[in-house]
């Protein structure tokens, strides 16, 4: 079996994840930029943070004969500070260019607050501006609804946004329909105790169908399970669903979506 | 429903028969949605009613998050479809405007209208009793 991790913040996790994932069978692990657990202070720190998303953590990763992709922003948790984030993301452009560098993300919504509003305008600006790929980060638990329903809108009306562009992460039940029938890609991610678990993802995948849907882990820091998307492909395999269902879900369709990217250059796009 | 599926595998089913009163017999696939995924879920419902029997214990019952949990699990029995995304709307906020400040960067999981009470589209969040 093969699959993409398409969402792992790996610089929260040992190299023992990072074997852990080769041997399950990632070919690739992808990392947007997030929130450290706390504010970073300054914009020196977000400098520090993206050369480590752009040159120490790849390097890492090639250990394991991984090619590791990342991506750029100020995470919607540290939005409130409208002058950082502003001096934040005008640091970006000059990662933009770095060899593994997809997109802009994850953006998008916390609290659902109106700076966090204007910052994640500023970011799919910015993404406009550089015809840059877009990951967007909904919000936890009772934001999630309502948070949605503004990023879409907020999409929506950009007139630069290509929804087969964008990618909106973390959807569930009373999400995912909406976000794929406004054209975007949907992102279901596995967590042990919210978001989605493998059986959770699985019923969506049969109600909504496997078009424009990836699986990832989203391991951090946090509780989360760097092998969760693997796992997810024997909850497929024991409901009946063929190993081309499996490669289709797990692997055809990231690396369809990512591949729009031209910097992202892993194996071929063919049925395996 | 995929058209791809295989359905040759099935272990558990193999030597435990279902007992599906449905007229015709269920594939093997389709017993493995039962016989995989029956006790993590009875594990899950025993947490839930273990839970509600602590807060009550425990005198925390009228929680907003302990009582919209209660309002939630009555889904579960009402005999319509989509259970998991009408729970999820159950729990989730329905206002419909940004909040002019935040609250805090974690969320809850339950919401709960505002003491003074304004027209949900524009109604500002509330933490509850935090």
């Amino acid at each position: 079996m093969r699959y993409i991790e398409p969402h792992g913040h790996m610089v929260s996790r040992t190299t023992d994840d990072y074997q852990a994932m080769v041997i399950a069978g990632c070919v690739a692990v992808c990392e947007p930029a997030f929130w450290a657990g706390f504010d970073r202070g300054s914009v020196e720190g977000f400098r520090d943070y993206y050369r480590q998303l752009t040159e120490y953590e790849p390097a890492r990763a090639a250990k394991f004969l991984l090619p590791h992709f990342s991506w750029l922003c100020l995470n919607p948790k540290e939005s409130e500070d409208l002058a950082l984030a502003r001096d934040v993301l005008a640091l970006i452009p000059e990662f933009l260019d770095r060899p593994n560098v997809l997109g802009i993300g994850e953006i998008g919504l916390n609290r659902n607050t109106r700076n966090e509003m204007t910052v994640l305008e500023r970011h799919v600006e910015l993404a406009v501006q550089h015809d840059q790929l877009i990951l967007v980060h909904t919000p936890h638990l009772e934001d999630k609804l309502k948070g949605t329903n503004l990023i879409l809108d907020l999409l929506g009306s950009h007139r630069g946004v290509k929804p087969e562009r964008v990618i909106i992460d973390h959807v569930e039940e009373h999400t995912i329909q909406r976000v794929l029938d406004r054209g975007f890609w949907a992102g279901i991610t596995l967590y042990p105790d919210s978001k989605s678990s493998p059986p959770r993802a699985v019923d969506m995948l049969e109600t909504c169908g496997r078009e424009r849907i990836w699986l990832n882990s989203a391991c951090d820091w946090g509780v989360s399970d760097p092998l969760a998307v693997p796992k997810t492909a024997l909850e497929m395999r024991r409901r009946g669903h063929s190993a081309d269902f499996v490669d289709a879900v797990l692997y055809r369709n990231p690396h369809r979506f990512l591949s729009q990217c031209p910097k992202f250059r892993v194996g071929d796009s063919s049925a395996g | 429903m995929p058209s791809d599926r295989q359905f040759e595998f099935s272990p558990v089913s193999a030597s435990r028969p279902s007992r599906s009163s449905s007229r015709r017999p269920a594939t093997a696939a389709q017993r493995a949605v039962v016989d995989h995924g029956f006790i993590p879920v009875r594990a899950k419902l025993i947490e839930v009613a273990a839970f509600l029997d602590r807060v009550e214990r425990h005198a925390v019952a009228d929680d907003f998050r302990c009582a919209a949990l209660r309002s939630a699990a009555a889904l579960l029995v009402d005999g319509k479809p989509e259970r998991a995304r009408r729970i999820l709307e159950s729990l989730s906020d329905p206002t419909t405007e940004p909040d002019h400040v935040t609250t805090g960067k974690a969320a809850l999981g339950a919401w709960v209208m505002p003491a003074d009470p304004v027209p949900v589209a524009t109604a500002a969040r509330s933490r509850g009793k935090k």
